[in-house]
């Protein structure tokens, strides 16, 4: 179970970061999505991984722990995810935004105050 | 218990939410003057207690730590959630003129980013550092493109990515430090990272370091602070001036993480940080003021110069001594409202020198109400550029003389002349670059104003000549403020009575009172 989260965080980590190396926005959003399942992930994995373990202490059981899943990472999961969410809602109002705007979706077009004159690659 | 330390936090949220009922702008502003001046009132008072050493540890939901998240209001956070309070009421009195109609929900975004700094400022545990950054951010973005124009759009989409990519290595190395340790809360931290070994520290070595990066991406230090001009120029007058406080609250995680958590006591892992901070900080303070000399127009220069600052604090910060800790937190204040008010200045010249010439950098029309505002702008470079008698000026000697060691100056020309060096030259490069930046914009003129340029009355100058006045303030109040810096980086450096309060302030006794010494 071990191998198979770490190589999975791994390769999604991977994915996403090649992704927002990529100079379209659409591309950067799909890799910062990916990049926040996979820390997604890890922070999970942070508890220990643990099978058919309720994060709840439950009769008879208070004296040990080793019956108990942490609840702690799961919490913290549930605030990376709900903000993470946020923000890339935002990062698509945004970069709608700016293809209405500009007419393309290059993360690091020029800049606008050269926005006078007419779009195109510049000149050699 | 004294519940001082949550108004600052709670106020702007539960303000935020009412405006959103009401949405007419002058029950808006009215609500945003009572939110700032109640939250500024609180932090004076806090500042008046904290001054006579007065700590409070408030527990959220009344469960004691580690167990439940805890606010804690000492010297340091008390002095950041003043200045924040400080500069909302700057803020708020510059977008009074108009700013904040020119698109919705200028207000109660900004209670949301005061929410966050506060909060940022204020909390006692690791996570929740994390969930108030987020909040400042995704309301600071808010902030960045109101008043809508592509400019802002772009700038709003390289830094929302950025941060993305930040926030996702402050919850890697965050959950590190909990895979190891088991808890988030600071001072629990700081106890069982001192007794961590074998693999356990390698990774609590790594997680600390992931989180330097990302204090050091939020405060623009050296390779990972590119982002900011090309955030901050395009901003508002009023949103520059708030902003001037967000790169700091990358400086007092920085200053609050690896003083507490990773400070001198924490075993194998002390002081990890410092040696990794002083020379990216040196080497960003020297090109941040180089780029000032190339600014094309004055929120460029200001947004240099806020890296700058944010540099030239965390070379205090990085040599880690007593003093230059007291030196840091004592330039602190000065540095934020100096950069707040060149910010406010910006606007009130390209409001007098029309829509065309702005604050572009060239000759131009000649602004209108030149002497009041050529006078605020001088007023403002220099505080900005460290000139006696302001408090720049007394801050950046206490650094130098900080790093002298006892043997005096000859002994120190090989070991730290470098880092004089560095300051001093950086130091000259602003000061050259605002001086042409006046004289440019003052005494070249070439021709008569347009017609879209306005006068600058009084009324418009307020939030400058208050921002000016605090400096002034700072200036005048030298002595109180540089012990209460001494005493702050005392407690800085002894962690222990804090960890020890924080970890014995039990729940006030209730009819529902859970007792967590249950789970063993």
């Amino acid at each position: 179970m071990e191998l198979l989260m770490a190589s999975g965080i791994g390769v999604m980590m991977a994915g996403g970061i090649y992704l927002v190396l990529r100079p379209r926005s659409f591309d950067v959003v799909l890799g910062l999505t990916l990049i926040s399942y996979a820390v997604n992930l890890f922070i999970f994995s942070m508890g220990r991984l643990t099978i058919g373990a309720a994060p709840i202490v439950t009769e008879g059981h208070t004296d040990s722990l080793a019956s108990m899943a942490d609840p702690l990472p799961q919490a913290l999961v549930l605030t990376a995810i709900v903000i993470g969410f946020a923000m890339t809602a935002l990062l698509l109002v945004l970069a709608v935004r700016q293809h209405a705007a500009g007419d393309n979706d290059l993360i690091d077009a020029p800049a606008p105050r050269d926005a006078d004159t007419p779009d195109g690659p510049p000149p050699p | 218990m004294n519940h001082a330390p949550i108004v600052p936090v709670i106020l702007p949220a539960l303000v935020a939410a009412l405006m959103l009922i009401d949405r007419r702008i002058g029950s808006q502003r009215a609500l945003a003057w009572l939110s700032v001046v109640l939250m500024a009132g609180c932090s004076a008072w806090m500042l008046v207690l904290a001054a006579d050493g007065w700590r409070s540890v408030y527990l959220l939901g009344n469960w004691a730590a580690p167990w439940g998240i805890v606010l804690v209001a000492d010297r340091l956070s008390v002095l950041m959630v003043a200045l924040t309070s400080l500069l909302a009421l700057i803020t708020l009195a510059s977008a009074q003129s108009g700013w904040d109609t020119r698109g919705e929900h200028f207000h109660p975004l900004l209670q949301i980013q005061l929410m966050g700094l506060n909060g940022a400022f204020l909390t006692g545990d690791l996570f929740n550092l994390f969930v108030f950054f987020e909040a400042l951010l995704i309301a600071s973005y808010g902030l960045l493109v109101h008043g809508d124009g592509s400019a802002r759009i772009r700038a709003g989409l390289t830094t929302v990515a950025l941060n993305l990519v930040g926030s996702a290595l402050f919850l890697i190395g965050a959950s590190l430090l909990y895979g190891v340790t088991g808890t988030l809360n600071f001072a629990d931290l700081a106890l069982r990272v001192s007794q961590l070994d074998g693999a356990g520290v390698t990774l609590a070595h790594t997680g600390a370091l992931l989180l330097l990066t990302v204090f050091c991406l939020k405060a623009a230090i050296l390779p990972l602070g590119f982002w900011l001009p090309g955030t901050y120029s395009p901003a508002g007058p009023a949103v520059g001036a708030l902003f001037a406080v967000m790169t700091k609250v990358g400086i007092y995680a920085v200053l609050r993480l690896f003083t507490l958590v990773f400070g001198n006591s924490a075993g194998a892992l002390a002081e990890v940080a410092f040696p990794w901070i002083v020379l990216p900080a040196a080497a960003g303070y020297l090109l941040a003021m180089i780029c000032t000399l190339a600014g094309t127009d004055l929120r460029k220069l200001a947004s240099m110069l806020v890296m700058a600052s944010a540099a030239f604090l965390l070379i205090g910060i990085g040599r880690a001594s007593e003093t230059s800790i007291a030196a840091a937190v004592y330039y602190l204040p000065h540095t934020t409202l100096s950069a707040a008010a060149l910010f406010l200045v910006a606007g009130l010249v390209a409001r007098s020198r029309g829509e065309r010439a702005g604050d572009i950098l060239v000759a131009g029309p000649a602004p209108l109400s030149a002497a009041l505002v050529g006078g605020l702008f001088f007023l403002t470079a220099m505080a900005v550029a460290g000139m006696p008698p302001l408090g720049g000026f007394i801050g950046k000697v206490m650094l130098l003389l900080s790093m002298l060691p006892d043997e005096g100056l000859p002994a120190a020309i090989g070991t730290i002349g470098w880092l004089w060096f560095i300051i001093l030259a950086g130091s000259l490069f602003g000061l050259i670059a605002l001086a042409r930046a006046g004289s440019t914009l003052f005494w070249k003129s070439d021709g008569p104003s347009p017609a879209d340029a306005l006068t600058v009355g009084w009324r418009e100058a307020l939030p400058a000549l208050i921002a000016l006045a605090a400096i002034a303030g700072i200036a005048i109040g030298s002595a109180p403020l540089q012990r209460y810096a001494q005493a702050t980086a005392q407690d800085l450096l002894q962690t222990d009575a804090l960890i020890d309060e924080v970890l014995t302030t039990r729940p006030r006794p209730g009819p529902h009172q859970p007792s967590p010494q249950t789970f063993r």
